[in-house]
């Protein structure tokens, strides 16, 4: 289900995708469902560091994440941060998970995403404002789940030519 | 689709080159966020990149937008029948207030010119459209459709029609984002207005709570009472509705009361705001004039600016009450103030916060944000 990493994934569709997905971030839900939102710019990051590490590295991770933190209006670069994290992880662990089953899959991108909120969490009490409310950790499952179909699209927008 | 892959890039990645590509990165991540959090130098870029982001977060809720003008326009006859007479049964007991109110306001200009008081009321006010936008679910911030070209500055205070809003936090050139007075970093300085005394309502983060952790347990509040800004610091303009007192909590074994209050302004339904002027000429607090013009409640007026000065550090050493009673350690606690700023806790955030209701992470309000960068640069 992990296939579509090809080379000729141009810019106009990475900028495309990384656009969709910072939408999705910032798109008005109602308030149950926004709590439980997952973090589609990180699971767009791991994609892409799983899938096409040598089109993308760190430096777009970091984009994204800075793009992020402009966004919604929080200390800038702490995204940066936590993503490039997240995605050195993935790029380094990738020829393993790819080659996972995909409920194992979820499993790892669970724990990668655990990692960046852990980080966020944490940057965020350094910073002097911690948020403790449990329910910031709803959207790390919640994007696990997500990653299966979210792979699907991915794959499919990157196989068309 | 091919098999064999074209690129001639080496197929794995250089082990080294990608740890020190991740370190150089984190490092200028951690950069940012430095000058972002502790120097604000990021002010100009952080409101270039509001402007650069509006157009697009605009672009996100056009279709929400465009959904309910849809939805609006549709509206049955009856309903826009029903809610106008509402309207102009509300306007006719407007206008009758207001009859009342001009002659108000002329004696109350009248008084304060004898006394020589500037009257810090608002002069100029600006609408401004909520651009409906999830910054993040856990903070409390608004997203409006004003920004620099309509004169909107940071510090500015935003009301609605029931009370007071928030204030601007950043200020693009066509955007600027609001915090909500119930946003867990916002503090608005507040008066009771049944009895004068003065106090800090701190956001909890949930749109229909305040928390007033800083009254002494002798202070006479109780649920119902209107909160009203006082004006201390210069931000709000005073005497405008806060919140109602929605619950008081006398544990004898604590040295300050627990005190919430639910916001008079509708947080987290209103689609647009006001963003007012005032003349905020008067910067300084004065508490000491007034204990003495105002009788009746002096016992419980005194020792209310100590509590707001003190309160900061009751919370932090859990030291106990600020002794209500001793009006001694008045000049004591203008004294421990500046340190709590020079310490960088998170507490020091308060402690200016008396002076200026706070944003600590994007920055002090414009006065102060002048003059710190030749303190730093030298």
């Amino acid at each position: 289900m992990m296939r579509g990493s090809r080379s000729n994934f141009g810019w106009p569709r990475i900028v495309g995708l990384t656009l969709a997905a910072l939408a999705a971030t910032v798109a008005p839900l109602p308030e149950w469902l926004e709590l439980m939102r997952p973090d589609f710019v990180a699971l767009t990051v791991l994609w892409f560091s799983l899938l096409a590490p040598r089109l993308l590295g760190l430096s777009y991770a970091w984009c994204a994440g800075l793009a992020l933190d402009g966004f919604r209006g929080v200390l800038l670069g702490q995204h940066a941060l936590t993503l490039i994290v997240i995605a050195y992880v993935a790029s380094k662990l990738r020829l393993q998970i790819r080659a996972f089953p995909p409920l194992q899959q979820s499993a790892v991108i669970l724990a990668l995403l655990f990692l960046n909120e852990f980080l966020l969490f944490w940057i965020d009490g350094v910073a002097g404002h911690p948020i403790t409310d449990w329910r910031r950790w709803l959207a790390v499952p919640v994007g696990a789940a997500c990653w299966p179909l979210l792979t699907g699209i991915y794959a499919r927008v990157a196989a068309r030519r | 689709m091919t098999t064999h892959d074209p690129d001639p890039r080496p197929l794995l990645l250089g082990g080294p080159a990608l740890g020190l590509r991740l370190i150089v990165l984190a490092l200028m991540a951690a950069g940012l966020m430095v000058a972002d959090h502790r120097q604000h130098h990021l002010g100009a870029i952080r409101d270039w990149i509001a402007t650069a982001a509006y157009p697009f977060q605009w672009a996100v809720q056009a279709p929400v937008a465009a959904w309910t003008a849809a939805r609006e326009s549709f509206a049955t006859r009856t309903r826009v029948e029903a809610q106008n007479v509402k309207l102009a049964a509300d306007n006719l007991v407007l206008r009758l207030k207001l009859m009342r109110f001009e002659s108000l306001e002329q004696e109350n200009q009248r008084l304060r010119a004898v006394r020589a008081s500037s009257a810090r009321v608002v002069q100029r006010s600006l609408v401004a459209e909520i651009v409906r936008v999830d910054l993040d679910p856990f903070r409390q911030r608004v997203l409006v459709n004003k920004g620099n070209k309509d004169g909107v500055f940071r510090g500015q205070a935003a009301l609605d029609a029931n009370g007071i809003f928030g204030q601007v936090t950043r200020a693009g050139l066509i955007s600027a984002e609001v915090i909500l007075i119930s946003d867990p970093e916002h503090a608005i300085p507040v008066q009771v207005n049944r009895t004068g005394t003065r106090s800090i309502a701190l956001g909890t983060g949930r749109s229909g709570l305040l928390s007033l952790p800083y009254l002494p347990q002798n202070t006479d509040v109780i649920v119902g009472d209107l909160l009203v800004s006082s004006g201390l610091g210069g931000v709000y303009p005073p005497g405008y509705p806060v919140g109602k007192v929605s619950a008081v909590v006398r544990d004898p074994a604590q040295p300050l009361l627990a005190v919430e209050a639910e916001p008079l302004a509708a947080l987290d339904r209103d689609p647009e705001v006001l963003l007012v002027w005032f003349d905020s000429a008067v910067v300084e607090p004065k508490p000491e004039p007034e204990p003495a013009e105002t009788a009746a409640p002096a016992a419980v007026k005194k020792p209310a600016p100590q509590a707001q000065t003190l309160a900061p550090h009751a919370e932090a050493s859990a030291t106990p009450a600020p002794a209500p009673q001793a009006p001694s350690p008045m000049p004591q606690a203008e004294t421990t103030a500046p340190q709590a700023e020079t310490t960088a806790l998170p507490e020091a955030e308060l402690a200016p916060s008396l002076a200026e209701p706070v944003v600590p992470e994007s920055g002090t309000p414009p006065p102060e944000a002048e003059a710190v960068p030749p303190e730093t640069g030298r």
